[in-house]
């Protein structure tokens, strides 16, 4: 009996690392990497050789020639992504609302309306934007990012609201108007602290998903002005021609990855139950 | 307080829903709200329905029916940008030009190849992922949730450079690790041929999306009724025929949504070939091959019909699996 237990604890634990394995390597491979020397670069190791380790990757991105660069894609990332983000929640938000809460002829084709522009080969809608900017103005400019952005933050939003939505009893409203409470008070106070985590949620995924874009970054934005960092890291060149990027391009990686870590760390369970809950449980 | 209501109920119908909440709500003297006329109310209720859900609607129309068919009209084109006053109208020409290019045929070879590939991998991976998840002790459940969302929230383009880096004949350690290997010594250069950068394109692909797949398959099997595989074990049943007889088609539909987002998202592969090898060696796939005609080679009418065709491939997609698979999207989304 002890021995099938602990042989089975053994189990559990080889299982655990071999998860945590697939999960982080790659992660501590590129980590590895940013830290590395131009010189080191070449070694066939996978870590820093002994005593060579060095930061000045993350100098030259954050301080040194490459930090125009770098920060303005970062400044592009976050405030655009941000922004598509919270119109694509807001919006989502009185969406799902009324299809959770009224009854209203045309739920059903909203609902497959979101599922079918979040199939669409992104590449088919940037063909015609990328002309279309170009002769109204838009092309290399936030909004020009913005709007395509919610092509990928919208239908995400509405399905995951609906679903958490869905799920809150309504009826609570009544009681606390029973119990005395207005119309709005009896919304505030019963059904707002219910529906808010999954506002939130909906916000991380959404965020999540302008943050990882690149077919929009690439093809509608051609300078610093709106290129956020996935396309410039794609198009980063390094100091000279024949000195390779890959130490900066790695460091630039590794902070770019640290806030969606710390995301993951806080909020690990309400994305996985975000996730799911939109897509299977309904 | 949530508990008041069985999560269970949630997936009632949409048309058991509606008047459940209209019937608890008609009832106007129970609720203390003034009572109405039902047809005025239906009708406001109707109003602020699309009042609220309009905005969201309208915007996601603008931002995909209308470039699509802005597509398909520019696609009837010979448009160039470099020579915008040879622009004429040529019917489906471009699509002739294309449909007769090889260049075409193995892009699309490619992109299915990939797909296929990394979904069932993706599939058996995940699912394994997904029992570990489900069966794993309390006190590392949560670790584990969280270590496996990492790839899901880290960009495309950097899993992209994380693999390149380290099958990289240059920065690579791939190669001394496993020089043991036959086929792999200091000098294999991972990405000068279609074969191997294949591999390695589609292994950053399948990193980085496989907890996608992994989670909904764990929601899935949280769905199937302990009940059922006890059933099961008392009989005797072994553990492959527990998960062959019981467990899998009982999560058949999370499967099926599985898959076929995954092959969705999987046809539409871009970041990682454009880092890796930019198309180079025969892995140029179909996205690949529509960026280039349009955004670099600013060809708009061949560019948009390629665009247009890769859309169909995504329509047939969808249509081979409600048909044929009959993935019921609306069903286990609890979709109305």
């Amino acid at each position: 009996m002890t021995n099938t237990s602990t042989r089975n604890k053994v189990l559990w634990a080889v299982a655990t690392v071999l998860v945590l394995l697939y999960a982080l390597f790659p992660v501590a491979s590129i980590l590895a990497t940013s830290f590395k020397s131009p010189s080191d670069l070449t070694s066939g190791k996978f870590l820093p050789s002994s005593g060579t380790a060095t930061t000045s990757n993350y100098e030259q991105i954050l301080v040194g020639d490459a930090q125009g660069l770098f920060l303005s894609a970062l400044r592009n990332s976050i405030g655009i992504s941000l922004i598509a983000t919270f119109i694509a929640v807001v919006l989502a938000t009185l969406c799902a609302y009324a299809i959770a809460r009224l009854d209203f002829p045309g739920k059903k084709l909203i609902l497959t309306t979101a599922l079918a522009v979040s199939i669409f080969p992104v590449i088919s809608i940037v063909t015609p934007l990328f002309n279309l900017w170009r002769s109204i103005g838009l092309y290399d400019t936030w909004l020009g990012l913005i709007i395509p952005y919610l092509s990928l933050t919208l239908p995400i939003s509405i399905w995951t609201l609906a679903a958490f939505f869905r799920q809150i009893p309504w009826e609570l409203e009544q009681a606390a108007q029973v119990d005395g409470a207005t119309t709005w008070q009896a919304f505030r106070k019963a059904i707002v602290p219910l529906a808010l985590p999954g506002v939130f949620t909906t916000a991380i995924i959404a965020f999540f998903i302008a943050w990882n874009d690149f077919v929009y970054g690439i093809s509608l934005t051609s300078t610093e002005a709106a290129r956020p960092v996935p396309a410039a890291l794609a198009f980063f060149t390094g100091a000279s021609q024949f000195e390779s990027p890959t130490g900066a391009i790695s460091a630039a990686a590794i902070i770019v990855t640290i806030p969606v870590v710390l995301l993951v760390l806080l909020f690990q369970r309400q994305i996985v139950s975000g996730l799911t809950s939109g897509a299977v449980k309904g | 307080m949530t508990s008041a209501i069985p999560a269970k109920t949630t997936t009632a119908s949409p048309a058991e829903a509606g008047p459940r909440l209209d019937a608890g709500r008609g009832n106007g003297t129970k609720t203390g709200r003034a009572p109405k006329q039902y047809s005025d109310r239906t009708r406001a209720e109707r109003r602020l329905g699309w009042i609220l859900a309009g905005p969201a609607f309208v915007i996601m129309l603008l931002v995909t029916l209308y470039p699509i068919l802005q597509a398909i009209y520019e696609s009837l084109f010979r448009f160039r940008l470099t020579a915008p006053d040879e622009r004429a109208f040529i019917g489906l020409e471009n699509y002739l030009v294309i449909l007769s290019d090889p260049v075409w045929w193995s892009g699309l070879w490619t992109t299915v190849f990939i797909t296929v590939v990394t979904v069932l991998v993706e599939l058996v991976l995940g699912f394994a992922l997904a029992l570990v998840m489900h069966k794993a002790l309390k006190s590392v459940r949560g670790l584990l949730r969280t270590a496996i969302l990492v790839p899901y929230g880290i960009i495309t383009v950097v899993s992209a450079f994380a693999w390149f880096y380290a099958f990289d004949i240059n920065s690579g350690y791939v190669n001394s690790w496993f020089a043991w290997l036959p086929g792999i010594d200091e000098n294999l250069n991972w990405f000068a041929q279609g074969g191997t950068a294949l591999f390695v394109i589609m292994a950053s692909e399948i990193w980085k999306t496989t907890p996608f797949i992994s989670l909904l398959l764990l929601a899935g099997l949280a769905q199937v009724p302990d009940e059922l595989s006890e059933a099961a074990k008392v009989d005797g049943a072994t553990w492959w025929e527990q998960m062959r007889k019981v467990i899998i088609p009982n999560m058949k539909a999370a499967i099926m949504v599985a898959v076929l987002f995954r092959a969705l998202d999987a046809f539409r592969i871009f970041d990682n070939v454009f880092i890796m090898t930019n198309g180079a060696y025969g892995t140029e796939v179909l996205s690949l091959l529509a960026y280039r005609q349009s955004i670099s080679r600013l060809e708009i009418g061949l560019g948009s019909a390629v665009s247009v065709l890769l859309f169909l491939c995504v329509l047939l997609i969808c249509f081979v699996a409600i048909k044929l698979f009959k993935v019921d999207l609306a069903g286990t989304q609890g979709g109305r």
